[in-house]
């Protein structure tokens, strides 16, 4: 068992595809959670400004579909849509990982836009208040006041996310991306050994998200403190 | 015959009297007060929380609102500087009707600070931040406003004849100068309320007292024309209620136009040159605080003065 995994792994070559695919995945989790998180906080801003103008509510009802659309489907599905029923069919040709990223971040992006919206929310409205009583903007109070706060609050469930969306680039291997999983798979269908790849691809995912849940930690201990600091 | 025409003609003439509505007053070029409320309701959906009230509110008065709660006083508060947009109705500061839409509110804002119960001081940023984010950020705002237009008319001077150039606005201050001259009266301000050691520090580690006290100087360094109070001592612990009235005495003393919703009897008493009380929407009676307490008419307001005094 041993000796077979140690000859794909290492005299075929089999870490190279790995390293690979750990770097495909970490782009697509990284940077899928960023545009999630722009996307995101966008949409959250226009839906609580959205009882101020007209204007505003129809953004926020474009908001409320794009939320609906992508956290009432499965990322599988969507990944395959993007790819057969988009990408294809428009003859945009570009690599599978750009396009994992697009998908994912669309997909993280409508689930960020809850949370950000919660966070925003769970600010007390006193404090939008107290900055335009000072003759302070809609805009200023937010970028200035309330968004710093939401933030912090918003922390935690944002590293939820980031782990979450971490596990889920698992399926992008569907449509043809080279990341972890697919990485192991190869390694597992070569030879029909497939104990140990897959073992040992579940210990990498476990490893990834200890780490970033040290990471996660340790930001989050260090904004609580600021607030303490006197 | 003669007899009912000359009725008719005593009763046009009645009719044609000098329209009093503020809009006509401004148009004629009198004067109107500080803040004036024409007919103003408020209504949350069925509910009418404010019921057509006009008032005023003239230069250097101390004006306190009592009344039972629920009866529409910080609802009435809240709508002189528009936080709560009026269902109808006008309200006038300086002349300018906030309700109207195409008036820049943040510019009259500035010069109506409000206190609120809950102090609502900005629990990201240290007192002195507290303090200086409005005065800052407002100065910097105007600054590259001013900037701006100077760059647009050096342009258009370009196109323009010697004789026919305009001159360019003033710019008798820099972003350094505005930051140091609102730090320095932040400074000067937490002096005077005895927390100059507190400028470092977080909202979160200090007493309500104290979080009270620092949010009414936040509102003085914009050197308001009038102050809102909406309960400022109502979510205090009774010991800290004394530091707080103080500092308003000493504002009301100074001369602040003042508007004050509060359950502090004795306090609206002492300071208030006029008192309303209000209960169900409408202003039940109003007068001085000798008048008020001393000699209620309205059956609501004795009702009420018998339960909390």
């Amino acid at each position: 068992m041993w000796d077979s995994f140690y000859e794909q792994f290492i005299t075929y070559d089999g870490y190279k595809l790995v390293l690979q695919g750990l770097q495909n995945t970490m782009v697509i989790a990284l940077l899928g959670l960023v545009i999630g998180i722009v996307l995101g906080t966008i949409v959250a801003v226009i839906h609580v400004a959205g009882t101020r103008s007209k204007v505003a509510r129809v953004f926020a009802a474009v908001g409320d579909v794009y939320t609906t659309i992508f956290r009432g489907t499965p990322i599988v599905v969507q990944l395959l849509v993007f790819h057969f029923v988009i990408f294809l069919p428009l003859k945009i040709n570009i690599n599978g990982v750009w396009e994992s990223v697009i998908v994912f971040g669309l997909n993280s992006g409508a689930y960020v836009s809850e949370i950000m919206r919660g966070g925003i929310q769970s600010v007390d409205v006193g404090q939008l208040e107290a900055g335009r009583t000072l003759g302070l903007s809609f805009t200023v109070t937010m970028l200035k006041v309330v968004f710093p706060q939401a933030v912090k609050n918003v922390v935690p469930t944002l590293g939820n996310e980031l782990i979450a969306i971490t596990k889920d680039t698992s399926v992008a291997g569907y449509v043809g991306t080279t990341d972890l999983t697919l990485a192991f798979s190869s390694l597992a269908s070569n030879d029909y050994k497939i104990i140990l790849p897959y073992i040992f691809l579940a210990l990498v995912y476990l490893v990834i998200v200890i780490i970033f849940t040290v990471i996660i930690r340790v930001v989050e201990r260090r904004l609580r403190k600021s607030e303490r600091r006197s | 015959m003669k007899e009912e025409v000359k009725r008719q003609l005593l009763a046009s003439d009645a009719y044609a009297e000098e329209d009093v509505s503020v809009a006509a007053r401004l148009a004629r070029g009198e004067r109107v007060a500080l803040i004036e409320v024409e007919n103003l309701t408020k209504k949350f959906g069925d509910l009418v929380v404010l019921d057509d009230i006009t008032e005023k509110v003239e230069q250097g008065e101390k004006v306190a609102i009592i009344g039972p709660s629920g009866s529409g006083k910080s609802t009435f508060l809240r709508c002189l500087n528009v936080l709560e947009d009026p269902t109808s109705g006008a309200v006038y500061f300086e002349g300018a009707n906030l309700v109207d839409k195409k008036v820049d509110i943040n510019l009259h804002r500035r010069r109506m600070g409000m206190v609120f119960q809950q102090f609502n001081l900005f629990n990201n940023m240290n007192v002195l931040k507290n303090i200086t984010l409005a005065p800052v950020h407002i100065g910097l705002h105007d600054l590259r406003k001013t900037k701006a237009k100077n760059a647009l008319l050096r342009f258009t001077n370009l196109f323009r004849s010697a004789a026919n150039k305009k001159t360019l606005l003033p710019v008798q201050t820099s972003a350094k100068k505005i930051r140091e001259d609102a730090k320095q009266n932040a400074l000067r301000l937490l002096a005077r309320i005895g927390l100059a050691d507190k400028a470092n520090v977080y909202p979160s580690t200090l007493s309500g007292g104290q979080r009270q006290r620092i949010a009414i100087v936040r509102a003085l360094a914009m050197n308001p024309k009038v102050m809102l109070f909406d309960e400022p001592t109502s979510a205090l612990d009774p010991e800290m209620v004394g530091e707080v009235l103080e500092l308003i005495k000493e504002l009301a003393d100074e001369g602040m136009t003042m508007v004050i919703v509060t359950h502090e009897m004795g306090f609206a008493r002492e300071v208030a040159t006029r008192v309303l009380f209000m209960d169900g929407g409408k202003i039940q009676e109003q007068g001085t605080p000798q008048q008020i307490f001393g000699d209620p008419q309205n059956e609501r307001l004795k009702d009420f003065l018998s339960k909390v005094l």
